[in-house]
């Protein structure tokens, strides 16, 4: 009997399937980016050019987009896999499914926050943000687009055996993401008025910690539920 | 002889044993209550019309559904679902792989997966897809594909398989390979259980018939 592969041989065989079937599908993947761009540049054109009112709403703005972003592609997390019977081979490998999960959501956030997030300077510069708001925002951003993944992941595993979820899932996941924006933007939006902002990304780091830990374990029975 | 006569050998317990093991879906029986055993180097036919549960069957014993009554021991011990889930290899009616890698990089995830010490290149060829290494596997054709999935099977230690209509899509060719494929496994040891809905195929080794109505 062969022996079983370690988990970190394991995890990279999957990052690494998963980022290939990505590449091999890219024009999708650049959809989320795209997505927010689109609204980030739509909003100074739909109110105008009143640069004061555009950078109170920025933060706010681009903590939407990049949600919004980041829910467009979250049913595609597992849906593929279930419609080509991968799934279920991912459930019966021999690997910790929770492990695997982990690799599936880190791919997801690779794919859709990090460009977001390297694109944020742009977003900020393009909704008149000032200059020294930049780095809470992007710190929130940091912390809080892994949490939306993996509180997204758990919808997802939920939704997955529902057919068009897309409805089912947003319905879901929206409550789940108001605390993370609420803190998230609103960390930025204290920096803005000179009050301490660190206490929020504090409490959002707190989250992904705990996050980390049980999202894969709780996604993992809600797959096995799903595919029951 | 059928399945579940032979004198119970507290040394030697057989790989599979179900007892009593039944699955209803919304109080309506699907299949069971089953009693029947598998030694290493059996193999077991579960027939059956369209709907007499061998699908079920098959995903409750590959630990994708939860059993609904009765146990499943394996090796002499009762197992939970995870357990089932990790010991053996499944093949669906889906592919189980993906049309947007090739044939070589499916196995080589699969082999990666399972720490399979074959190659996924001899893997491919044993199921005669060589020179198919690197075509897309949406790009081939039904059977093709059957023959890819089957390759996961040479590429896992698992010593149940567990194979839903694994004669579907195939040609003549193709059931030929399967049917070596289950001989060489039952030869070495291992364990096979297959649905068919008809007779119209069966693997040339001492098969035991498990009848779903």
């Amino acid at each position: 009997m062969a022996r079983a592969p370690s988990l970190l041989a394991v995890g990279r065989a999957q990052l690494e399937r998963d980022l290939r079937l990505v590449w091999r599908r890219r024009g999708d993947a650049a959809q989320p980016l795209l997505f927010a761009l689109i609204v980030v540049a739509l909003f100074p054109l739909a109110l105008g050019s009143g640069a004061t009112m555009l950078a109170r709403i920025a933060p706010g703005v681009v903590w939407v987009a990049v949600l919004l972003a980041g829910l467009l592609t979250l049913d595609s997390l597992f849906r593929s896999d279930l419609e080509d019977g991968s799934l279920e081979q991912l459930l019966l490998s021999p690997a910790p499914l929770a492990w695997l999960i982990a690799m599936r959501v880190l791919v997801h956030w690779l794919v859709t926050a990090l460009p977001l997030l390297l694109a944020t300077p742009l977003f900020a510069e393009l909704l008149q943000l000032p200059r020294p708001l930049l780095v809470p925002l992007m710190l929130s951003l940091a912390v809080g687009t892994p949490l939306l993944s993996l509180v997204g992941a758990i919808v997802a595993a939920l939704t997955v055996g529902i057919r068009r979820s897309g409805m089912l899932l947003a319905v879901l996941a929206l409550p789940l993401f108001v605390p993370v924006l609420v803190f998230g933007s609103g960390a930025v939006v204290a920096a803005s008025q000179g009050l301490p902002w660190s206490g929020a990304i504090y409490l959002l780091a707190a989250g992904l910690a705990l996050a980390l830990v049980l999202v894969p374990l709780a996604a993992a029975a809600a797959l096995r539920i799903a595919l029951s | 002889m059928a399945p579940g006569m032979q004198s119970p050998d507290p040394d030697h317990p057989p790989l599979l044993e179900c007892r009593g093991l039944g699955f209803a879906r919304n109080e309506e029986r699907v299949f069971g209550p089953l009693d029947f055993r598998l030694r290493g180097g059996e193999a077991l036919q579960v027939l059956g019309g369209n709907g007499a549960g061998k699908t079920t069957l098959l995903r409750v014993l590959a630990g994708l559904l939860p059993a609904g009554s009765g146990e499943v021991r394996v090796e002499g011990r009762v197992v939970d679902r995870d357990h089932l889930a990790r010991g053996s290899a499944f093949l669906g009616h889906l592919p189980g792989h993906k049309g947007e890698l090739t044939a070589l990089e499916n196995l080589r995830f699969t082999a990666a997966m399972q720490g399979s010490p074959v190659a996924p290149e001899t893997a491919l060829a044993s199921v005669g897809l060589a020179g198919f290494e690197d075509t897309l596997a949406r790009r081939l054709s039904a059977g093709q594909n059957k023959r890819l999935a089957l390759a996961r099977l040479g590429l896992t230690p698992a010593r149940l398989w567990l194979l839903d209509e694994p004669y579907a899509n195939l040609d003549l060719d193709g059931i030929a390979l399967v049917n070596a494929l289950v001989s060489a496994h039952v030869a070495a040891g291992g364990s096979v259980l297959l649905t068919t809905h008809g007779a119209y195929a069966a693997p040339p080794v001492p098969v035991h018939v498990l009848e779903l109505h």
